[in-house]
């Protein structure tokens, strides 16, 4: 929208130009997804995964929206209705499949969004804005996918739901007040599963909300791009469409082939044998764990053992959790270094690869894993890491870190010419 | 600010993780974890194949036949399946009236009310009818069984870890406890030692006991590991009704996305040709 | 540099490719793209709207049997099919007769008592309690309900008279109570569906 060169919409029908009088939606659509958007003509595959994670939302929500027909929120039959949708309704197991694994693939690839954006620095200035509406983003799926993990009332379900709204009654004075606010209840039960469902039929809409305010933002300075260097001329950039969608069409189809594979013929591969026993408050599932996705979080939560003075592990265990999302929102003013691209910082990028991914990955895999040794002290070291990176490593490498040269340009860093000294 | 406030923050957490660290590192050093006598005697379900498996598997109606067959006769006095209706049986390859009479003859009465007096009472069931449960509820199939209650079986090989070979080699897994098993894990009263059980010690006694328990009609032997693997690969058909239809579904729609996608692909590289031949202009 | 951004447009006559009769080869691969993905939508489309239809725990109720046994000569009895009323009326021999006598000629939607019983039953009217206007259950099934000025059912909806073999007679409704598909299992055993 800020390029003086971006193409201009022109109606090509009378129709089209009788509605860009009144209601200018081809305009809109022309200038932020289309040929209207001058994009950085390097950007690499790392990019694709925004729109991505944007169609595995409409997937969740078209399919979310059919399953609400048949499902029924009532801690007596919610698990008997979700089997009804699996055997009686008409090819309701692949839709219940396609929303259950949608949730997976959705969190696949906002993580690779994320990490993205940490690597090429694309929450720097310029940009802080577009990476905090991410981060609400995220914490509104997370908030989505654990109540909807909720809805068919199996014992991961059910435990899932008390030991979460557990994590608040960690708060001094008021934590047990607030666990019994948000739960309607002592333990989980028919009001907590009715509050569940009705936010998580509406926070996909506010998510899609902050998206559209998410992608607002991003038009404002334009995409970041592997060399982290700003556009300079029209030579930088080619329009969003035919180029980016066309790549973005066949990239989708990648994806789709991934997601329908495990759809089809490994549907509960990511999920847990547990959930298909109904729930039970008089009965603990021997070995509790999340979905996936949340593991280096709870591997986070689950790492503080021992209390520090007056606080005790639980409370710091639920600080340090909620600590390590929250960071997130001060990382631009946390890594000041002027040069965006992770290519052109050799220090950085040695953190990145070698400290940042490894740790998560750990963290990850110890979420998973029983609450027993070594995994409890391999997510110490992890979570200890995890902080570090963020709020220790990050602020001091900007100052001492000398970057390498970066290309005057995005076309000369395209088009090969020999890379002078950085401007 | 933030920064200075981050680092120390950052010291924080980090100090206090590496506090735990050194201090959960001592005690394991110092005081190694041993390892539960269940972990040491318990066992993963054996190898056992099912026709159902992998992406081109299909079921063996004979073999679901002989499963249900076995269900009916060793497992149905105990273990209910709740969410399967008697309807579902032509699946199976049952014709109309064969599962009419199934449904009509089956041990358990479905639960109704009597339309003249309005008093709970049964019927024979109908096709329509989901299968009856064996036990009113829970405290009624708890008492009848010795505090243990007897799952349903609809999900059963859903909601086990080891699915299906697990219900296999728990069927056939019972032995004499070994010798060096410690006395608070030998099976009390009532309690049967199984090493494929997670606490190596259940409350249902084997319920395969002897060859030609059930007497098959189509003359397969009906030895004691055929009937487990027959009733396991039932309940994976109870489980999954809709499995080989997924896999079925799944091809086509692979097919379909494979072609488009290779399409798309095309359309992308000529889309793109343009700026890429720009490059080599350039390079040249 | 212009051709970055006019390429689609135009093409740079130094890149394009030969045409073939108008089209080129470039453009025929992205309409057989495009065409596949819209394909592919309107496939998906299918069992996301085709999960709306009854499903199978539904199909399967679609047929019931009833006992008539206890209905006496002059009653009617209420009874579910499909979640929808349905109406067993044991005709006396002055209904059938009232009924026999119209000249059906004149009716709304012509049909004789024989063409909505089955032959040898004619004194058992099985019907919909569905008021064909729209939609509303008819009276006089009951006892003491009111039965209309034809002495067969009145709904009180929209004032619909039917006779004494549901035909409709007075009022908006269109056409005669409808009779679903039924046989005689036994003399006193009706399936109906």
């Amino acid at each position: 929208m800020s390029f003086p060169w971006a193409q201009q919409y022109k109606p090509t029908t009378e129709f089209g130009q009788w509605m860009d009088d009144r209601l200018p939606v081809g305009r809109l659509i022309y200038n932020s997804l289309g040929a209207g958007y001058p994009t950085p003509r390097n950007l690499n595959y790392m990019w694709n995964f925004g729109s991505l994670a944007g169609l595995f939302l409409v997937i969740q929500i078209v399919t979310g929206i059919i399953l609400a027909m048949h499902y029924a929120a009532n801690a007596n039959i919610a698990f008997d209705s979700v089997e009804h949708i699996m055997r009686d309704v008409n090819s309701g197991w692949m839709i219940r499949y396609a929303h259950a694994n949608g949730a997976s693939f959705f969190f696949i690839a906002i993580y690779l969004h994320i990490g993205r954006g940490l690597y090429y620095g694309s929450y720097k200035a310029p940009r802080e804005m577009i990476w905090l509406l991410g981060v609400v983003i995220y914490l509104l799926a997370m908030a989505t996918a654990f109540m909807g993990y909720v809805l068919p009332w199996g014992q991961m379900s059910f435990w899932g739901a008390k030991v979460i709204t557990g994590l608040f009654e960690a708060i001094p004075l008021v934590g047990k007040p607030i666990q019994e606010l948000l739960l309607g209840g002592f333990a989980p039960d028919n009001a907590a599963l009715n509050r569940f469902f009705s936010l998580h039929y509406l926070l996909p809409f506010v998510i899609a909300g902050v998206i559209i305010m998410h992608i607002w933002a991003l038009h404002i300075p334009g995409s970041n791009n592997p060399t982290g260097v700003s556009v300079k001329g029209k030579q930088d950039t080619v329009p969003f469409h035919p180029f980016y969608t066309a790549k973005d069409g066949w990239f989708v189809g990648l994806a789709l082939i991934v997601f329908t594979a495990m759809l089809f013929f490994m549907p509960n591969a990511l999920g847990h044998a547990d959930n298909y026993i109904p729930a039970n408050p008089l009965s603990t599932p021997a070995h509790i764990v999340p979905e996936w996705y949340f593991w280096p979080w709870y591997a986070i939560l689950r790492a503080f053992t021992f209390d520090f003075f007056f606080i005790p592990a639980k409370l710091l265990g639920v600080l340090a959790m909620f600590s390590a999302i929250l960071v997130w929102f001060f990382l631009p003013w946390l890594d000041r270094s002027p040069v965006r691209s992770g290519d052109y910082r050799p220090r950085f990028k040695k953190f990145f690869w070698f400290g940042l991914i490894p740790c998560i990955a750990i963290l990850g895999y110890c979420g998973g894993a029983p609450a027993e040794e070594p995994f409890v002290m391999l997510s110490q070291l992890a979570s200890a890491y995890y902080f570090a990176h963020f709020l220790i490593v990050l602020p001091l490498l900007s100052r001492i870190e000398k970057p390498t040269p970066l290309p005057n340009s995005i076309t000369e860093a395209v088009t090969g010419k020999p890379i002078q000294q950085a401007s | 600010m933030v920064r200075f406030f981050g680092i120390l923050i950052g010291l924080f957490f980090a100090g206090m993780m590496v506090y735990s660290f050194g201090r959960g590192a001592v005690e394991y050093v110092s005081n190694p974890p041993v390892k539960a006598v269940e972990y040491q005697f318990h066992e993963k379900p054996k190898e056992v194949s099912f026709t159902s498996d992998g992406p081109f598997g299909k079921f063996d109606n004979q073999q679901l036949q002989r499963g249900f067959q076995v269900y009916k006769e060793v497992c149905a006095a105990c273990h209910g399946l709740r969410l399967v209706a008697f309807r579902n049986l032509a699946e199976l390859g049952y014709n109309e009236d064969e599962v009419k009479a199934i449904a009509a003859n089956w041990p358990i009465e479905t639960a109704d009310i009597d339309p003249n007096t309005g008093e709970a009472s049964t019927r024979p069931s109908i096709p329509a009818d989901k299968f009856p449960k064996p036990f009113a509820n829970n405290v009624a199939a708890a008492a009848a069984n010795n505090n243990a209650i007897p799952p349903d079986l609809s999900l059963i090989t859903k909601a086990r870890g080891g699915g299906a070979a697990y219900i296999y080699s728990l069927l056939t897994g019972y032995t004499q406890p070994p010798a060096d098993l410690p006395e608070a894990n030998r099976p009390g009263t009532g309690l049967h030692y199984n090493p494929y059980f997670a606490n190596l010690n259940l409350a249902m006694a084997q319920p395969i006991v002897a060859e030609d328990q059930v007497t098959y009609s189509d003359g397969t032997k009906a030895t004691m590991s055929q009937m487990a693997q027959d009733v396991s690969a039932f309940l994976i058909w109870t489980a999954e009704p809709s499995l080989i239809k997924q896999k079925q579904t799944g091809w086509a729609v692979l097919a379909f996305l494979l072609i488009a996608t290779i399409l798309a692909f095309l359309s992308y590289k000529s889309i793109w040709a343009d700026v890429k031949s720009e490059k080599k202009k350039k390079d040249a | 540099m212009a051709s970055i951004d006019t390429a689609v447009e135009s093409g740079d006559p130094a890149v394009s490719e030969p045409e073939i009769g108008g089209v080129r080869r470039r453009d025929f691969i992205n309409i057989a793209a495009v065409s596949f993905a819209g394909v592919g939508v309107v496939a998906t489309v299918f069992p996301l709207v085709n999960q709306m239809n009854p499903s199978a725990d539904v199909l399967a109720l679609s047929s019931i049997e009833v006992d008539i046994s206890a209905i006496e000569s002059g009653q009617a009895i209420k009874t579910s099919w499909r979640k929808q009323p349905i109406f067993i009326r044991n005709l006396t021999a002055p209904e059938i007769e009232a009924a026999n006598k119209v000249d059906i000629s004149g009716l709304r939607d012509p049909e004789t008592l024989a063409d909505r019983t089955q032959p040898g039953k004619e004194n058992w009217l099985i019907t919909l309690g569905v008021c064909t206007h729209l939609g509303c259950v008819p009276l006089g099934a009951a006892q003491g309900e009111v039965k209309g000025e034809y002495d067969g059912y009145f709904c009180p909806c929209h004032g619909s008279h039917y006779d004494t073999a549901g035909r409709t007679r007075k009022g908006p409704a269109p056409t005669n109570l409808e009779v679903p598909e039924y046989s005689f299992l036994t003399d006193t055993v009706v399936k109906i569906g």
